[in-house]
């Protein structure tokens, strides 16, 4: 192994910080380098996770053993120093966000990034945030990277102008500010009872508690639960959510799609190794299973609610949440691989759909910024107030110079953005061709073969769910699209390549993911496999770096 | 010694959970700012109380475990620090924006209708 491949894991890390960093040094006038970094990071980041999900794979199981790779920061033992652990769940999560990550990229330099002062160097830094959350094998230095990404996202949802925004920036802050306190709260409590961070480590230990220990670790793992929740927009700690994604300019949205899923990924990560353990596996998953019922709920009584296209899809955001957090919670084991087919078919869908919702603004609004007028509706959302908006309304795009970041509009533009709109919908809704239907329909198969703690019943809930929170979606989104692409189009939309691409990209990624349904879901069985083998990652975990240290000689 | 931490933690909690949900965005900031003292002290303590126990091995000492405290907490609690008075500073710069955005200091950012 030589020594590229050993620092590997740490590269989605360190990369995007540096550039983020560099970026800060680079004077805005020079935008070619700026963008040259930018790009390079992403490229790297990309790269590099790619490498670590094909090092997981079956294909390369001759690199690391079970197809988990352990980095050991500082090459300090895994127990005492922080881990980053790539198995097939993280490698997963990060390629799909750097997948994400360019694409949004992409569509923003359209002319999203301008008024810019950080724009790219906050960019950066989500990504990091993102890449470490996924990787990290420590619940403190989770919280680390959880906060590293939350304060990006602060910016990032601050960007353009009205109150409005700033309003629901605010909401949104103090909201997670909330979360982080009881995430604090929740590692404290588990760091008193049981002496360790590290989550290979806890599991073990976890087992040996007294029972009056034991509930105050209940207890601690409760809040972390409450701290994620809120991250992954669970019912009833959602209520920022809509607001606040619906109001963002949609690149940021679009980046905020893998947002979301890291409080459902630190549901899933902490869950399995909980799960282990009998004596809070029985409760947890029925938790879960109502909470991501009332979720799916929420989400879909909203999507039906709505009468604005990113608030919409914002709602279908909670809706994935919560159908993800419903199958979680049936405690079968062979639902979760569906589980992360329909998660990486969410991510990318939302993806593309906040990305469609700033081009298809444009369709509405047109040349005239005040016809937020006729929307009176409370998601009604001055998106004409943003000053990259306006620069576009009233400015010719060709005014930014010719310079081939803008690029020629795209003939029968309108054809593509209904095209795009309909796949999108397809998506949310779970028809086929598209992989919705692939994630969905598997899902439903698994649970009702598997045999679920919840009860019999609870899988025809679920099913019902599913079906309904799909059928709500085609209702909604068709009232809207009849609306926008039918009676609303005032003008032509003119649209770049540059922002058409990321989309087209996307949706098409989604198509092959379609086609190649078997492989994919090959590999995804893998790492649900894995993830309910604790012990094979807890061997991975505290045997890779340097002997396993015995329970008995950890100081308490 | 342990029943002055708790009743100042427990005290900080209250303060602070009332003052999040009073409707100005300066109450909301303070009410904030105590939770996470109030958060910081909770981690301390979690890494038991002691007296007299310096928190790194010296050469008197030896390596016996109960002569000293545990150091990892107090790592965390001054991450933890770092950590709240930035986003403090950040949700400070956000309030002023929306006060001088909405011409009020209310969470809504408008009044509510009398």
């Amino acid at each position: 192994m030589n020594a590229l491949l050993q620092h590997l894991p740490v590269l989605p890390i360190v990369v995007p910080l540096v550039a983020g960093a560099l970026l800060l040094l680079v004077r805005e006038s020079r935008r070619t380098v700026r963008l040259g970094i930018a790009f390079g990071s992403l490229l790297v980041q990309l790269a590099a996770a790619a490498t670590l999900l094909y090092l997981t794979t079956d294909a390369a199981a001759d690199v690391w053993v079970d197809g988990i790779g352990v980095y050991a920061i500082g090459s300090w033992p895994a127990p005492f120093g922080i881990v980053l652990v790539i198995d097939r769940l993280s490698a997963l999560m990060i390629t799909l966000a750097g997948v994400v990550g360019l694409a949004t990229l992409v569509y923003s330099i359209a002319y999203w990034d301008r008024p810019a002062q950080p724009f790219h160097s906050l960019y950066q830094l989500l990504m990091m945030g993102l890449n470490g959350a996924f990787l990290t094998g420590d619940l403190f230095n989770l919280f680390v990277f959880f906060e590293v990404l939350l304060a990006a996202s602060y910016g990032l949802a601050l960007r353009g102008v009205g109150a409005l925004r700033v309003r629901n920036a605010l909401h949104y802050i103090a909201v997670n500010l909330v979360a982080s306190v009881l995430f604090l709260l929740g590692i404290a409590v588990i760091y008193g009872t049981v002496g360790t961070l590290n989550m290979a480590d806890l599991l073990g230990k976890v087992a040996a508690l007294a029972p009056g220990e034991r509930v105050l670790f209940d207890a601690g793992a409760g809040l972390l639960g409450v701290a994620f929740l809120v991250k992954a927009g669970a019912w009833p700690l959602n209520f920022w959510l809509p607001s606040t994604y619906s109001v963002a300019i949609a690149p940021v949205a679009a980046s905020f799609a893998m947002l979301t899923k890291v409080g459902v990924y630190a549901v899933l990560r902490i869950g399995t190794l909980m799960s282990q353990d009998d004596a809070a596996a029985s409760m947890l998953p029925l938790i879960l299973y109502y909470i991501g019922l009332a979720t799916l709920f929420a989400g879909t009584v909203g999507m039906l609610a709505t009468q604005h296209l990113a608030r919409l899809v914002a709602y279908s955001v909670i809706m994935s949440s919560g159908l993800l957090l419903t199958a979680i919670g049936l405690g079968v084991e062979t639902v979760t691989s569906p589980v992360l087919f329909y998660f990486a078919t969410s991510v990318l869908t939302t993806a593309a759909f906040f990305l469609l919702t700033g081009m298809t603004d444009r369709t509405r609004f047109g040349a005239a910024p005040a016809a937020t007028v006729d929307e009176p509706s409370p998601g009604a959302v001055s998106r004409s107030a943003s000053p990259s908006y306006v620069a576009f309304g009233v400015r010719a795009p060709d005014a930014y110079g010719t310079d081939d970041e803008v690029g020629a509009p795209i003939p029968a533009a309108a054809a593509f953005l209904g095209l795009m709109f309909v796949c999108c919908v397809l998506l949310v809704a779970g028809l086929p061709p598209l992989p919705g239907f692939v994630a969905k329909f598997t899902l439903l198969a698994a649970a009702l073969e598997g045999v679920t703690t919840a009860g019999e019943g609870a899988v025809w809930v679920l099913a019902a769910g599913v079906l309904g929170s799909g059928f709500a979606a085609i209702i909604a989104l068709a009232r809207i699209g009849i609306r926008l692409f039918w009676a609303g189009i005032r003008r032509r939309p003119r649209l770049h390549v540059l922002e058409a691409a990321p989309v087209a990209f996307l949706i098409a990624l989604c198509l092959a993911l379609s086609a190649g349904s078997g492989p994919a879901m090959g590999f995804f069985d893998a790492a649900a496999r894995s993830l309910h083998e604790p012990q094979t990652y807890i061997r991975s975990v505290l045997g890779a770096s340097g002997g396993a240290a015995p329970a008995a000689e950890v100081p308490r | 010694m342990e029943i002055v931490y708790a009743t100042a933690i427990g005290v900080l909690t209250g303060a602070g959970v009332w003052l999040i949900l009073r409707p100005r965005t300066f109450q909301v900031i303070m009410g904030l700012a105590l939770l996470s003292y109030a958060t910081n002290l909770f981690i301390f303590g979690m890494g038991r109380l002691k007296m007299h126990r310096p928190p790194i091995i010296g050469a008197e000492g030896g390596a016996d475990p109960a002569l000293y405290a545990d150091p990892v907490p107090q790592a965390l609690v001054l991450t933890a620090i770092v950590i709240g008075f930035a986003t403090t500073a950040l949700f400070l710069v956000v309030l002023l924006v929306l006060r001088g955005v909405a011409g009020t200091d209310h969470v809504d950012g408008r009044e509510p209708d009398a």
